[in-house]
């Protein structure tokens, strides 16, 4: 994984002692809250409904074993002993004081960790495959472009104010598992007649108006990446609205112009860009791409895993689970569900972050990744520590046999912790969980996903049941869309029709998951694909048609 | 508007330094303890003392007026939102400050076993 060399301890040092003195002068009043706040947004820091909330990234979803244990430090020591995984790969602290967060971003910076432009309108962490460097079907390991990318987006002074904020993500396999097409640039890693190079898509978003990114290039040479990249952004920098905060990220001006003037516009900035890009940025992602060097697998007996299936059906139910093909035969990438039925989705207090940091060294080659569906990944697990790492995790609570089924829900903290929320998320997706735990094993792949306002954090709109909380007259209200999905089949999912009251949403999630079980041909079907099979209707009857149980209209 | 039709107020804010929700006393301090709020009723009166409440940029962030209700426990938040501001998040009953007002019970009911409540991440 990238090593931080001198230039990076000495740049985030100096960002950080800025940041302490910015603290300082806040604090003993030289500085309005006007003035602070742009600075503390720029460093990660929100205020939030109940406390200041420190948002971490973790670039591209990796995380050595290291820094993950200073995660949980900083979870233990400055805040109220957990942490909050996001689907943006980022960890969100919920309790810190003002003054602490310097001495926080000190001790992450000693780990090469930080919260630069985690907020604000700015080049945001840049998101990759979970499974990146370890999956049987990559083309490339993404990592080192997202490194590429983050050490050129960090500070770059030409990217500092945009119109509104700005989202890459980057995957190196065709099926897409970082939602690219939901972001302003999603790049997918692609080969063409030997040649390796992307796919890059523009306009992407969810939020109030979401859109499914459109092909910019369909082949981009390798080493045109950072110049076009660039001349994307300065497109939009200039093109980008700046009248209305609603229609200023880059779908919009996408949507507004057309794929055609906007393409222009990049293809216009894009010489003069290209050649200041004199080669260096390559000669850089060479010596990135050394750092992402896959760790020395040793060989594994995958006679021992068949072999703990056939007598312990827990140890069964979780490899067919949160298990994903490895590269290499004889290992597995394996899933850590951070959605134990009825606990907060993406929630890790401290103990398991570091359990999961010593399950890593022990079992994993020291490696993490946290997925943009809150969950934490083991990427490299040789097939024959399966069972040992299975009986270790069921003592931590981080066994759950539950990954991609119903109560893995994505959601996001909504009203009980964020200050632009309109309903709160966190419970539903408990009470669902806990309502669809006995079932979801026959239920099958169902990816439901909460949000809490409309600006969509919890990625409903690409949920297979999509969650939206709202607030009308004063109370919970929560609208459903089906059909979502996130893939490289991204659609965005449909409304039902009236939303409803806290108290009807989970029966209301309830029966649309006994239609699906009615309507499927057979198991195999999953609940997607009976949704493109027989359509809204009857899930909306499922929905609507119940006696004693009209929705309140919304 | 007239004074018949003006929803009673509390002044209320972030504090700077913890970050944590406050309100603006009578006595002119920042109380945790909404009950302990000052209740208003004149929307003049509201106005000068969140005029009051922005002065002190030094010490709050955010200085707002929201709507609550009397009661004889004291000021009662009217809408979800402050009610949340009021009591702590849901899922983490161990970080409330004030317990749920009795008047408003949870419609999401989030059913727990002991065994589940060691389980999931607390």
């Amino acid at each position: 994984m990238y090593q931080y060399d001198d230039f990076d301890r000495a740049f985030l040092d100096e960002r950080n002692r800025q940041f302490r003195a910015q603290v300082e002068r806040r604090v003993d009043g030289a500085l309005t809250e006007d003035e602070f706040k742009p600075l503390r947004l720029m460093n990660g820091v929100y205020l939030q409904l109940h406390a200041y909330m420190l948002r971490v990234a973790i670039p591209y979803g990796t995380l050595r074993s290291d820094q993950m244990r200073a995660l949980a430090d900083l979870a233990e020591r400055w805040d109220r002993g957990y942490g909050h995984f996001t689907t943006r790969q980022n960890i969100q602290y919920n309790w810190p004081r003002l003054a602490d967060i310097p001495d926080m971003l000190d001790h992450l910076a000693t780990v090469g960790l930080h919260a630069i432009q985690t907020s604000g309108n700015t080049i945001r962490n840049v998101t990759a495959d979970h499974f990146s460097g370890a999956a049987a079907d990559e083309i490339a390991d993404p990592r080192p472009v997202a490194e590429l990318l983050r050490q050129w987006s960090t500070d770059h002074p030409e990217f500092q104010f945009l119109p509104r904020k700005f989202k890459i993500a980057i995957t190196g396999s065709p099926n897409d598992r970082a939602v690219t097409r939901s972001h302003d640039i999603g790049l997918r890693m692609i080969e063409r007649g030997g040649e390796a190079g992307f796919e890059v898509l523009v306009g992407g978003g969810l939020g109030r108006t979401p859109l499914i990114g459109q092909v910019l290039r369909d082949f981009l040479p390798r080493a045109d990446l950072l110049p076009y990249v660039e001349s994307i952004l300065a497109a939009y920098n200039a093109a980008g609205r700046r009248d209305n905060k609603y229609k200023a990220r880059l779908k919009i001006t996408v949507l507004e112009g057309g794929l055609d003037e906007f393409r222009d516009a990049v293809e216009a900035e894009f010489p003069a860009r290209r050649a200041a890009f004199t080669g260096v940025d390559q000669a850089l992602l060479a010596d990135i791409t050394d750092f992402f060097a896959p760790p020395a697998f040793r060989d594994a007996d995958e006679g021992l895993l068949d072999a703990a299936r056939a007598v312990d059906p827990v140890f069964r139910a979780w490899t067919d689970t949160n298990l994903h093909p490895h590269r290499r035969a004889d290992h597995a990438i394996v899933t850590l569900s951070l959605k134990a039925h009825g606990a907060t989705p993406g929630d890790a207090t401290a103990e398991q972050m570091r359990a999961m940091a010593d399950l890593a060294d022990a079992y994993g080659y020291g490696e993490l990744r946290i997925s943009h569906e809150q969950n934490v990944i083991l990427p490299h697990v040789p097939k024959d520590a399966l069972p040992a790492l299975h009986r270790e995790l069921k003592a931590q609570g981080l066994a759950t046999a539950n990954v991609g089924l119903a109560s893995d829900i994505i959601a996001c903290p909504g009203m009980d912790y964020c200050a632009l929320a309109t309903a709160r998320s966190i419970p539903v997706a408990q009470a669902i969980a806990l309502a669809l735990e006995e079932r979801e094993a026959e239920v099958g792949q169902l990816k439901i996903k909460i949000s809490g306002c409309i600006n969509a954090c919890g990625h409903h709109h690409v949920g297979h049941i999509g969650i939206l909380g709202l607030d009308r007259a004063g109370v919970e209200n929560y609208q459903i869309t089906l059909g979502g999905d996130g893939t490289e089949r991204a659609a965005i999912g449909e409304r039902t029709g009236p939303g409803f009251p806290a108290d009807r949403i989970v029966p209301a999630i309830e029966r649309l998951v006994d239609a699906y079980l009615d309507l499927r041909e057979d198991a195999d079907e999953p609940f997607i694909d009976t949704y493109r099979r027989v359509g809204m209707d009857p899930f909306k009857a499922a929905l609507y048609d119940q006696a004693g149980d009209t929705a309140h209209a919304a | 508007m007239s004074r018949r039709s003006f929803a009673p107020k509390v002044v209320t804010a972030n504090h700077l330094l913890e970050g944590d929700v406050v309100y603006l006393s009578a006595a002119d301090e920042w109380v945790r303890d909404l009950s302990m709020a000052e209740l208003i009723d004149d929307e003049a009166h509201a106005q000068l003392r969140l005029l009051d409440a922005e002065k002190q940029r030094n010490v709050v962030v955010g200085a707002y007026l929201a709507d609550m209700a009397p009661t004889g426990a004291g000021p009662v938040p009217v809408h979800f939102r402050e009610a949340f501001r009021a009591s702590g998040p849901s899922n983490r009953p161990e970080h409330r400050r004030a317990p749920p007002a009795p008047a408003t019970p949870d419609p999401i009911v989030v059913p727990r076993s002991d065994a589940r409540q060691t389980e999931g991440a607390l």
